[in-house]
């Protein structure tokens, strides 16, 4: 088990540099004027020169990697033309549009995007889940049929669509709810919720649909498995084959998909709190490809893979835990 | 990214390769893939022919109708239901007075010609670097392969949208949100054709032209690409629907497809202001795109499951159903 974690933190790191290898390349050795573009259409020609110095662009391009990844692990120094400036270890480097760092910057618009995201986990593992497990209890019968109906669906329709309708819906038509407006859970934790309810709905709804079909699909393959048959002949309940034997066969696929959500949960979390106005990395991104500042958008998408990478990790690891079959190597 | 579980292997179930014909007769015995198809057909259709709608109708999808618009009371259509009349079938947008039916099926043209432009693309690359992988050395394997899993853990829309920050201007929009899509998401398609091939090379007819002397190239277009047939279009036919809606997306936040060219997720993106007054302008591109991506998953999922039978007991639609419900 050891070696098993090892490699698989060994894979994760390695996975990460040619991640970040790849992003540096195509963002900062893009043709054409990397100082003009990465400083944005607005930049005069002396913040362009400033950019230029910053990015260090006489460099070979090896040597400028070099000093991204050093200021990761170690911090780096910035002439700003008069002063130097210091940007500590993780540093991303610094947006041309406000000057913050943008460490800084991906931290104070984590607490949003993470607040969107669990929530939105949780519900959307419940309510998929809980539907799977209802369509393979059913199966057969008019209540699957009108599941499976639901959740393919639910599949194939896009966050901002269902967010919109929803947010129509249930903020105009019906006001149950005010329009959201995001407020932090260290400000009050209730308004945090209700008015989160609906950003998490949206998210929730389209990936549930994902998890009740493979919730059905797995239980239905252990269901027709000898072992539940001998359970079936010992008469053990259909409760409890459903809920103890055929749900076991679930919970694997469902710790896999998961992970491999988080990546496209990101690109859900980016439409959605641009729909509903959550200050989040999402919409940060947005705004930063918007004013083309690179820095920032490189910071983003290298944040992002990081919590990819390490969420498939963790993965594979709960994987191997929950399925014995599975062979470490 | 997670070799260890990654579904790869799952689509690849070698399907027999079966012949159109085949295929057709499976693809046929499933009435929802049918209806979809249909569906299809019909917007393909629909955004080919959107210039003769548009004569037909006699609008124009740009042009200004001010006198329709009712600027006392903030830009709202005149006339009921957002203005549908004899002339604006499906009324007229609210502010400028564009005419929605020609805007609609303008966007169709972009929705559907961007979509499979991407897949196109993906599947150009994900085949062409998942051979490479496959019959290359193993530097050429471990460099692609690395290659592959970076582009696979960063999220598709995550870099799509970066890499829109940085395509230079003044290249016609549709065309370069193709591109980016298709070169953020290729991944899953190499994926599969590196463990096919890997599959493929170590059985005898492969091995026999290479031993007759064949160069790579050769063998990969005469050997590989007929048996990875099957496995590319099941995964292609599953990409075309994730591609409508990461470019509706994209031009809902604004970074896509640009005005004035009309696209559905343009569309969306003021119509949250106008639902009262035009509630057809939130509905029209909304129901549009999910009518299209639902109509094309069904067909993927009912290519699929014409393509490898073996998989339609998984996760299946329409008369798989059945079987499983039995078991």
């Amino acid at each position: 088990m050891t070696g098993f974690l090892l490699r698989r933190a060994l894979g994760a790191a390695v996975t990460l540099l040619a991640i970040s290898v790849i992003i540096y390349v195509v963002f900062y050795a893009a043709p054409g004027n990397v100082a003009q573009i990465s400083c944005g259409p607005r930049c005069s020609p002396a913040q362009v020169q400033q950019v230029a110095d910053q990015l260090r662009l006489d460099d070979p391009l090896y040597l400028r990697y070099w000093h991204f990844l050093q200021g990761i692990f170690v911090g780096q120094d910035f002439s700003t033309g008069t002063a130097l400036q210091h940007c500590d270890a993780p540093c991303l480097g610094f947006s041309y549009q406000t000057d913050q760092q943008v460490t800084q910057l991906i931290l104070t618009k984590l607490p949003a995007t993470a607040s969107l995201a669990l929530g939105a986990m949780v519900l959307w593992l419940i309510l998929g889940v809980g539907t799977g497990v209802l369509s393979a209890w059913r199966r057969g019968r008019p209540t699957e049929r009108i599941l499976t109906g639901i959740t393919l669906a639910g599949t194939a329709t896009p966050v901002f669509v269902i967010g919109l309708v929803l947010m129509i819906v249930v903020c105009g038509q019906l006001q149950w709810l005010p329009f959201p407006q995001y407020v932090p859970f260290s400000d009050d934790p209730e308004q945090w919720a209700w008015n989160l309810l609906l950003p998490w709905l949206s998210l929730a709804l389209i990936e549930a649909a994902k998890y009740a079909r493979l919730t059905r699909a797995s239980m239905l393959e252990t269901l027709a498995e000898d072992h539940v048959r001998t359970f079936r002949a010992y008469g053990v309940g259909e409760r409890s084959i459903i809920g103890r034997h055929a749900l076991r066969g679930a919970v694997a696929p469902v710790i896999a998909l998961n992970a491999n959500d988080f990546g496209s949960m990101f690109g859900g979390a980016v439409l959605s709190e641009t729909l509903f106005g959550i200050p989040g990395l999402g919409r940060e991104l947005v705004h930063a490809v918007n004013v083309v500042d690179l820095p920032v958008v490189v910071g983003m998408v290298l944040v992002t893979g990081f919590f990819v990478v390490l969420a498939n990790a963790v993965a594979d690891v709960l994987y191997a835990v929950a399925d014995r079959r599975v062979v470490l190597s | 990214m997670a070799s260890e579980t990654a579904g790869a292997g799952a689509l690849t179930a070698s399907a027999p390769v079966s012949g159109a014909r085949q295929f057709w007769r499976r693809l046929r015995t499933r009435r929802a893939a049918l209806v979809a198809a249909a569906v299809v057909a019909l917007l393909v259709l629909v955004a080919l022919g959107a210039p003769l709608l548009a004569a037909l109708e006699g609008q124009d999808p740009n042009t200004y109708h001010p006198h329709l618009i009712d600027s006392a009371r903030g830009g709202v259509p005149v006339g009921p239901l957002g203005g549908i009349s004899a002339e604006h079938w499906l009324g007229v947008e609210p502010q400028t007075g564009r005419d929605l039916f020609t805007r609609l099926v303008y966007g169709a043209r972009v929705s559907l010609g961007v979509a499979l432009a991407a897949t196109l693309v993906q599947v150009l690359l994900g085949v062409t670097v998942g051979i490479a992988a496959g019959l290359g050395n193993r530097w050429v394997d471990q460099i692609l392969s690395r290659a592959t899993d970076v582009i696979v853990a960063l999220p598709l829309m995550i870099l799509a949208l970066a890499l829109m920050a940085i395509v230079p201007a003044g290249f016609p929009r549709p065309v370069l949100v193709a591109l980016v899509v298709g070169l953020v998401a290729w991944g899953g398609t190499a994926k599969i054709v590196r463990a096919q091939t890997i599959t493929l090379k170590e059985l005898d007819f492969v091995a026999a032209a290479r031993l007759s002397g064949w160069p790579t190239w050769k063998i990969a277009r005469r050997e590989l690409l007929p048996s990875l047939a099957a496995p590319v279009i099941t995964y292609a036919s599953l990409l075309v629907p994730t591609n409508v809606t990461v470019e509706a997306a994209l031009s809902f936040l604004g970074v896509g497809v640009k005005p004035p060219t009309p696209s559905w997720g343009q569309m969306l993106t003021a119509a949250d202001v106008w639902y009262q007054a035009a509630p057809q302008y939130l509905l029209l591109p909304a129901g549009a795109l999910f009518v299209t991506v639902f109509a094309l998953t069904v067909l993927g999922d009912g290519v699929r499951t014409a393509l490898d039978p073996r998989a339609a007991s998984r996760l299946s639609i329409g008369t798989g159903r059945k079987r499983e419900a039995r078991a």
